[in-house]
């Protein structure tokens, strides 16, 4: 057994169990404080896991590999888990109690997105996912006097437990019919099947893994918890759901695509289906967002379209979709990052989530003007920011691959569109930080007073500003990596 | 490094520096948008002027080093280029020079950049914010004319977008700007998603984003022949190409987020919307969709001298019925864009040539044009032209321009117009000689009809009794609105200045010309 190569998810889990022991000798108001720590903790193992990165990977017996594209999402994770635990600490004050165990949570969790990233079996797949979605069910309920937040538990609880059979059953579709956990043995079995009935369960299987996924990813049509839980949740839950989370689901999609189907591959019902839901999915978040005045609940309608995006590029089945979908997921963290952080400050003076808050923010609190701007302009895809190049790719990698995808061209006009109707909310936005009149039913003008950040939150605002811009000026060595992590991953087959 | 660096570079380096200056010196925003665009106008013309002669006989001029490159460049006649890799993973460079086309465009936008940052004077709130989103709004434009690269020319041609929502957005008049804010946006930024879409397939058919090798790369003749570049495919990425630039210009039906905004934006903004931006979707369709495109061209064309018209007649029909002046304005400033069309479509030499000489022209115009109703707003807190009569007895230096602003904009010989226009009609008339006489006639009659209302109404007669009281523009303030009708009248009597320069992009212009059918070809 080599435990250097699990040494990152090691490493989270004990600084978990680490948070929860120094809690017990903390004094209640310098708890807080602890994410200062984790953070730096989390870099530390972050900076660990990296130097010992050549020195084994894994083999398929294992179950668990660390190739460079498993070495690039936990780099990923481990940078929105930073962000996350650094807003967590900027939001403790409305945690009521167990800020501690908040931060330990995120960091198990954390470990379970971590093994997501190298699982290269059915059943670490499986325990992967289990390990990040148990785990939210208890953060996503995490403030427990607020009952908005039992409800995104209970809901996210219901639907999630429901995936999760689903996927569960799939699984033991492709087991019972191939006879493999490991994905290159899945591969290799589903190649000799000859017997048709196996081949339909295969089939079957494959889809009913990819649904348990897509409900991680919020793809059309298990897309329906997402406004309810994002609203509902502590902010920085939400934005570890939509960070996180979502990569998780993405990364599995990728390695059982690209290892365990390769026989499918080349069939037009699996491209068509994933087009379909890509074009679904876009248009679905898009317009369901145009109305909203809850910021959090449309950024969730937001993050479904962005996860039709990424769809769109799993659809091309092509390494340089993939290597987009990577790079795009990196600029959209710095965006999500940004977004929430500035809602989460603000929402926390007025209790109130509406878009009006927003009103003189640009007076308030410059800094804050400046990142939710630049952020939500990343989201839409404007450049010279990080979602521009990422949106970019991704539609250059589609474009690309419209010789070998009938039903393309029909894909990308509907992005196009739904890109078209998400600046209305987008800009929106950006409407009511620059000149909101505020809540239209209040009596009084909206505050023009200085909007205190937190430190904590103000690190985090200037991580995501460098990021984005750095990202949409100087994209060059994210997407070189990205493409490093993505060479093979089609080709291969 | 090129010049050319140097010319983008300064608006937004300045932009950068105001981001950090605390914002009560509001004095410092003014003064360094000022000296930045006064920089790179100093710049542009440096440039434009040392532009003839061959490059061999100037050291230090010399371009990349890269023989290759150099040959191209030199085919095409580009110069002052700097070539450095930007984002290798997706082969897209920092790629910028001029050939004739361009370095008249950049001149143009210089000035016009530098005559808005006096004319944003009117901004007394937030000037901070201002002044950055405008020169951001400047470098941006400034690079888009002079790239060379067609990724890093849509990247910075982009940049305006979002300066032109929040400019609107909160330092705009009216009831509407709400409205004409989001409008604008909205057309705009699907303009440019058709665009970009055009714009990568254009990249995996050449496997390049250079233009210089992807114009080198056109023998899309032969291409055509192998079945590699079928002219299915050139239609699509054509059709792309001319109706998201069109959006982006106003192509008639696409035009009426143009009168809208333009009306509702202040004035620094509508200047360097309606001069310098709105040029962009031309400046492209020239460089990059018909040279690149001849068999796409050959297709759609004739559908976009037909939309033309739709520009000069209706909407030079519709500015007649306006009651407001900057509706007026913005109207036949999208009129005047179908002459442009109309130079473009007849893919002449001559047509193309007057097509640049009206996106020049008409951008100093526009300009001026909104520059003066912006400082009558200022003044009178209305453009209604039923209470502003009689003005040019209370504003003689004002009026004057200002009549001289409506005559360039009917096409008065000794203004750049009429030259660039003139040449356009001469350009098409072999081509289409129904539409250009149409488009003629709509011309001189439409255009002098509105034109000659509004200066009637506005400026001659007694004034009005609603009309307010209005002080004339003082000293340093003429500075700007001198300086524009200046530029236009030189290049009116002699317009040899720019057509030089112009001549220099034959190669462009011959490789366009491809896509002429031979029939009409023959008939020249």
């Amino acid at each position: 057994m080599d435990l250097q190569l699990v040494s990152l998810e090691i490493g989270a889990c004990l600084l978990g169990i680490a948070v929860l022991l120094v809690d017990l000798w903390t004094p209640a108001e310098r708890k807080a404080q602890l994410g200062w720590w984790v953070a730096g903790g989390l870099v530390g193992v972050l900076c660990y896991s990296f130097t010992i990165f050549d020195q084994g990977t894994g083999t398929g017996a294992t179950g668990y590999v660390k190739d460079s594209l498993a070495v690039y999402f936990q780099g990923y994770f481990v940078l929105s888990a930073v962000l996350v635990v650094l807003l967590t600490q900027s939001y403790a004050t409305r945690i009521r109690s167990g800020i501690s165990e908040l931060y330990a949570f995120t960091c198990f969790a954390l470990a379970g997105m971590s093994f997501a990233a190298g699982a290269n079996s059915l059943v670490l797949l499986f325990v992967a996912v289990e390990l990040i979605t148990i785990t939210f069910y208890v953060l996503t309920s995490f403030e427990r006097h607020r009952l908005r937040s039992l409800e995104a538990g209970i809901k996210y609880l219901i639907l999630g437990a429901a995936s999760s059979a689903i996927m569960v059953f799939g699984i033991a579709l492709i087991y019972g019919s191939t006879g493999a956990l490991d994905f290159h043995g899945v591969a290799r079995a589903a190649n000799g099947l000859n017997d048709d009935s196996m081949m339909l369960l295969y089939q079957l299987g494959v889809l009913m893994t990819l649904g348990g996924l897509f409900f991680k990813l919020a793809a059309v049509p298990f897309q329906l918890w997402v406004p309810d839980v994002y609203q509902g949740a502590p902010t920085p839950v939400t934005t570890f759901l939509s960070t996180g989370s979502k990569a998780a689901g993405i990364v599995l999609i990728l390695r059982l695509l690209a290892d365990a189907c390769p026989p499918l591959l080349g069939e037009a019902w699996l491209r068509q289906l994933l087009a379909l839901m890509a074009a679904a999915t876009i248009l679905y978040g898009s317009l369901c967002a145009l109305r909203q005045r809850n910021l959090k609940r449309l950024l969730g309608y937001s993050s479904i379209a962005s996860a039709g995006f990424v769809l769109l590029g799993l659809v091309t089945l092509s390494d340089q979709g993939a290597q987009a979908v990577l790079f795009y997921l990196t600029a959209y963290v710095f965006g999500v990052v940004g977004a929430f952080t500035v809602i989460s400050v603000v929402s926390e003076e007025s209790s109130d989530e509406d878009i009006s808050t927003l009103a003189n923010l640009h007076q308030r609190s410059p800094l804050m003007a400046t990142v939710l701007t630049l952020s939500i302009i990343s989201l839409a895809g404007v450049p010279p920011l990080a979602g521009f190049i990422g949106k970019f790719a991704l539609l250059s990698a589609a474009i690309s691959s419209v010789a070998v995808h009938p039903v393309m061209p029909w894909i990308i006009g509907a992005a196009l569109v739904g890109v078209v109707i998400s600046f209305y909310y987008y800009f929106t936005v950006i409407r009511e930080i620059f000149w909101g009149k505020g809540r239209f039913w209040a009596e009084e003008a909206p505050s023009t007073e200085p909007l205190p950040c937190p430190r904590a939150a103000e690190v985090v605002l200037l991580i995501c500003l460098f990021g984005l811009i750095g990202l949409g000026l100087f994209p060059e060595p994210i997407l070189f990596i990205a493409g490093e992590a993505t060479e093979y991953l089609f080709s291969a087959n | 490094m090129s010049p050319l660096t140097y010319i983008m570079g300064l608006p937004l380096a300045m932009a950068l520096i105001l981001a950090v200056v605390p914002s009560e010196k509001r004095q410092f925003f003014r003064w360094g948008a000022r000296l930045a665009t006064l920089g790179s106008l100093l710049l542009a013309i440096y440039v434009f002027s040392v532009f003839d002669p061959p490059i061999t006989d100037q050291p230090g001029l010399l371009p990349t080093q890269d023989t290759e490159e150099f040959a191209l460049e030199d085919k095409y006649g580009y110069k002052f280029t700097q070539r450095v890799e930007w984002i290798p993973s997706l082969d897209i460079h920092y790629y910028v020079g001029v050939d004739g086309i361009g370095i008249v465009m950049v001149l143009m936008a210089a000035l016009v950049a530098f005559a808005a940052t006096f004319c944003a004077q009117e901004i007394r709130t937030r000037e901070k914010e201002f002044y950055i989103l405008l020169l951001l709004m400047t470098g941006g434009i400034l690079g888009a004319f002079m790239s060379l690269d067609v990724f890093l020319m849509y990247f910075l041609h982009e940049l305006a977008l979002v300066p032109t929502f929040i400019m609107i957005g909160v330092w705009g008049r009216g009831q509407d700007k709400d409205f004409a804010a989001y409008k604008i946006t909205l057309y705009l930024s699907l303009g440019a998603l058709l665009t970009l879409a055009g714009v990568i397939m254009l990249y995996l058919q050449f496997g390049s984003f250079s233009l210089l090798s992807m114009m080198d790369h056109g023998t899309q003749f032969a291409a055509i022949e192998a079945g590699t570049f079928s002219v299915t495919e050139q239609n699509v990425i054509f059709a792309l190409l001319m109706f998201g630039l069109g959006i982006l210009v106003g192509l008639w039906p696409f035009h009426t987020w143009a009168p809208l905004g333009y009306s509702a934006a202040p004035t620094a903004t509508a200047m360097m919307h309606a001069g310098v931006i709105k040029k962009f979707g031309l400046f492209m369709l020239i460089k990059v969709a018909l040279p690149l495109l001849p068999q796409g061209a050959q297709t759609w064309l004739p559908i976009l001298a037909l939309l033309c018209l739709g520009n000069i007649l209706y909407c030079g029909l519709v500015a007649m019925r306006q009651k407001d002046l900057n509706l007026l304005i913005g109207n036949s400033s999208v009129a005047h864009m179908g002459f442009v069309f109309l130079g473009i479509a007849s893919v002449t030499t001559i047509g193309l040539t007057g097509a640049v000489m009206v996106m020049v022209a008409h951008g100093l115009l526009a300009g001026l044009a909104f520059g003066l109703s912006g400082y009558l707003y200022s003044q009178a807190r209305t453009l209604d032209m039923e209470k502003l009569q009689g003005l040019l007895a209370s504003m003689p230096f004002w009026g004057t321009l200002m009549i001289m602003a409506l005559m360039a904009g009917c096409g008065l010989p000794g203004f750049a117009n009429f030259a660039g226009e003139l040449t356009v009609f001469f350009g098409a008339w072999k081509v289409y000689p129904v539409i250009t006489t149409i488009g003629i006639w709509s011309a001189l009659v439409i255009g002098a009809v509105y034109m000659l209302r509004a200066i009637r109404t506005l400026l001659h007669g007694m004034k009005g009794e609603q009309t307010p009281e209005v002080e004339d523009l003082k000293h340093w303030q003429r500075l700007p609105y001198a300086l524009l009708v200046a530029v236009l009248l030189l290049f009116g009597f002699y317009p040899k200045l720019i057509t030089d320069k112009i001549s220099k992009s034959n190669a462009t212009f011959e490789q366009a010309k491809k896509g002429q059918a031979p029939t009409e070809e023959a008939t020249e």
